[in-house]
C-alpha cells in the first residue's frame, strides 16, 4: 500500500490527432491536495489534457508518472465525464456499481450508496431508472458515484456547464466537501466565477499549451502571460 | 383454398380434443427447441459480447465468418452431425443418433451463429455507450462482458427469439439426426413433412397452424416478461 499516488509528474507530453498537435509539449507536476482548475477557451485542449492525466488518452511522446505504478494509481482515481455516462440501471444501482467492482460486499455497498443518495437529495429516486433524471440530477449522481469509492484524485470535465444555478451550487458544495476529506480535485471549467470560488491553483491552457500554472490568488490578481490577461479581461481569444 | 379451410377446421378440432399423441409432439418440439435456444444463448451471448469488446488480429474475419455461418444450410448441419454420431463415427459410442439430444445438438449448431451475430451487434452499440466509463472504472474484460450482457438483456432477448424462430420451424437437420421416430423424435415440423408425404394435407396443415400459434405464443410470453422488467429498471 502506498500513502499517496501523488505527485503526478508529466514531462514533455505530446498528443496529436490526424497530424495536428492537440496537446503539448507540456511539462507540469500535480502535487498537493486541494483544488486545481484548468481553464481556457473552447477547443484549447482542456478535455484532452484531463483525459491524458487519467489515462484515457495516451501521449504520443513524453512521460506521465504517478508516485506508484500506473495500475495501482488507476485504482485510486475517478473521472466524471462532461456528459454523464450512466448505466441503464436504477439510480441506486448506478451508485453501487463501482463499489461492487472494487469488491465491496453488496450489503455494504448498498448502505454506502444510500448515504450518498441522501446527501445529493436523490434517495427518493433510488429505484427510478437513471435515464429519467434531469440534467443536474444526472450530473450529481455521476459525481457522487465517482466520490463514493473514496478515490484520492477525482477529475471532472466541466461538471456544471449547461446546469442552472441551483444544481451548480449543489455540485460546488459537494466538491468542497470532498476537498475537506483530502480528495484531490482537478476540474476543467470555462466559468470564471466558479474558478475563482473553488480554485487553490489554476492552470491556464491555450492552444494545447500551458501558459500559466500558479496559485489561484496570484493568477487572478496578476497573471503573467499576455493570453491569460486577455482571457481574464474577457477579450475574445481564438 | 378448400384445403386451407379444412386445415384450419381440423387444427381447431385437434386442439379441442387435445389428442395425446399431438400433445407429445408439441411438447417434444418445445423441449428440443427451448433447450437448443438456451444452450446456444449460453454460448453465443458471451461470445458476441467478447467479440464486441475485444480487439484482435482476425476480428473482422471472425465477424465475417460468423455472419456467413448464419446461413448454414440445416440439411448439411444434419448430415455432419449424423456422420459424427453414427455408430462408426467419432462420437458413435455415445449412442445419441435418433434421440432428442441429437436433435438439440443439430439445432444448437444451426442457431448459435445467428444468436451470436445479433448479440454482437446489440452489445457493440451498448459498448460504444459504456466504453469510456468502464475503462475509467478499470473494469476487467470479464466484468465488462458481464455488465454489457446484463444491461443489454432486452436486445439479447430479441436475439434468443430470433434463434427460437429459426429452430422451431427447422425440419431438415432434425429429420436426419432424429429420424422422425414416432413417440420418440417426432416434432411438429417432421410430422408435417410426414403427413404431407402421405398426402394428408388437412392434417399437415392443422399441425402447421399449431406451429405458428405456438411461435406467436412464445414470442408474446417473452415480450410480456421483458416489458414488466423494463418498467422497474430501465
Ligand atoms: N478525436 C479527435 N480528432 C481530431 N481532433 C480532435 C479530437 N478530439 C479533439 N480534437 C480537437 O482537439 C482540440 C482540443 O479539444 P478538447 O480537448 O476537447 O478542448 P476543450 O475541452 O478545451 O474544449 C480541439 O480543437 C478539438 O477539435
Ligand atoms: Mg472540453
Amino acid at each position: 500500500m502506498v500513502e499517496t499516488i501523488l505527485p503526478l509528474k508529466v514531462e514533455n507530453a505530446h498528443i496529436s490527432k490526424r497530424g495536428k498537435t492537440i496537446i503539448g509539449p507540456v511539462t507540469f507536476d500535480i502535487t498537493k491536495q486541494g483544488f486545481t482548475t484548468i481553464i481556457g477557451p473552447n477547443g484549447s485542449g482542456k478535455t484532452t489534457l484531463l483525459k491524458m492525466m487519467h489515462g484515457l488518452e495516451r501521449p504520443k511522446e513524453g512521460t506521465l508518472n504517478w508516485n506508484c505504478d500506473l495500475e495501482l494509481a488507476r485504482l485510486h482515481q475517478a473521472y466524471v465525464f462532461q456528459t454523464p455516462i450512466l448505466l441503464r440501471r436504477s439510480v441506486i444501482e448506478n451508485m453501487i456499481y463501482p463499489l461492487r467492482l472494487k469488491g465491496m460486499k453488496h450489503q455494504q455497498a448498498f448502505a454506502k450508496a444510500k448515504e450518498w443518495l441522501e446527501q445529493i437529495n436523490l434517495l427518493e429516486a433510488s429505484d427510478l431508472s437513471a435515464k429519467i433524471l434531469s440534467g443536474g440530477e444526472k450530473q450529481k449522481l455521476a459525481i457522487a458515484r465517482a466520490l463514493a469509492p473514496n478515490p484520492e484524485v477525482v477529475f471532472l470535465d466541466e461538471p456544471t456547464t449547461n446546469l442552472d444555478g441551483t444544481s451548480t451550487r449543489e455540485i460546488e458544495t459537494l466538491l468542497k466537501k470532498a476537498i475537506q476529506t483530502k480528495t484531490k480535485i482537478i476540474m476543467t471549467t470555462h466559468d470564471m466565477g466558479q474558478a475563482k470560488r473553488l480554485s487553490d491553483e489554476v492552470m491556464f491552457v491555450y492552444r494545447g499549451k500551458i501558459h500559466e500554472f500558479s496559485a489561484a490568488s496570484s493568477f487572478f490578481n496578476k497573471p503573467d502571460s499576455v493570453e491569460a490577461k486577455a482571457f481574464l479581461k474577457g477579450d475574445i481569444l481564438e | 383454398m378448400n384445403d386451407i379451410l379444412e386445415g384450419m377446421f381440423s387444427a381447431f378440432h385437434l386442439i379441442i380434443s387435445l389428442d395425446k399423441d399431438l400433445l407429445e409432439i408439441i411438447l417434444l418440439s418445445l423441449k428440443v427447441t427451448l433447450s437448443a435456444v438456451l444452450i446456444a444463448s449460453l454460448i453465443a451471448m458471451p461470445f458476441g459480447a467478447w467479440l464486441a469488446v475485444s480487439r484482435f488480429r482476425f476480428r473482422r474475419m471472425t465477424i465475417a465468418i460468423l455472419n456467413a455461418l448464419m446461413g448454414l444450410p440445416p440439411v448439411v448441419v444434419g448430415l455432419i452431425v449424423y456422420i459424427l454420431l453414427s455408430r462408426s463415427g467419432p462420437l458413435g459410442v455415445l449412442n445419441l443418433l435418433f434421440t432428442p439430444t441429437a436433435m438439440i445438438i443439430a439445432q444448437v449448431i444451426i442457431i448459435t451463429p445467428l444468436i451470436a451475430s445479433i448479440s454482437h451487434q446489440a452489445i457493440r452499440d451498448l459498448w460504444a455507450e459504456y466504453h469510456d466509463l468502464l475503462i475509467s472504472l478499470n473494469a476487467s474484460k470479464t466484468q465488462r462482458i458481464f455488465t454489457l450482457i446484463k444491461d443489454g438483456k432486452r436486445s439479447l432477448l430479441t436475439a434468443s427469439l430470433a434463434g427460437f424462430g429459426r429452430a422451431i420451424g427447422e425440419v431438415g437437420a432434425i429429420m436426419i439426426v432424429g429420424g422422425n421416430v414416432d413417440q420418440l423424435t417426432r416434432t411438429l415440423t417432421t410430422a408435417i413433412a410426414l403427413e404431407t408425404g402421405k398426402g394428408d394435407f388437412a392434417f399437415a396443415l392443422a399441425l402447421g397452424f399449431i406451429l405458428i400459434a405456438l411461435a406467436i405464443l412464445v414470442n408474446l410470453a417473452i415480450h410480456s416478461i421483458s416489458k414488466t422488467e423494463r418498467a422497474s429498471t430501465w
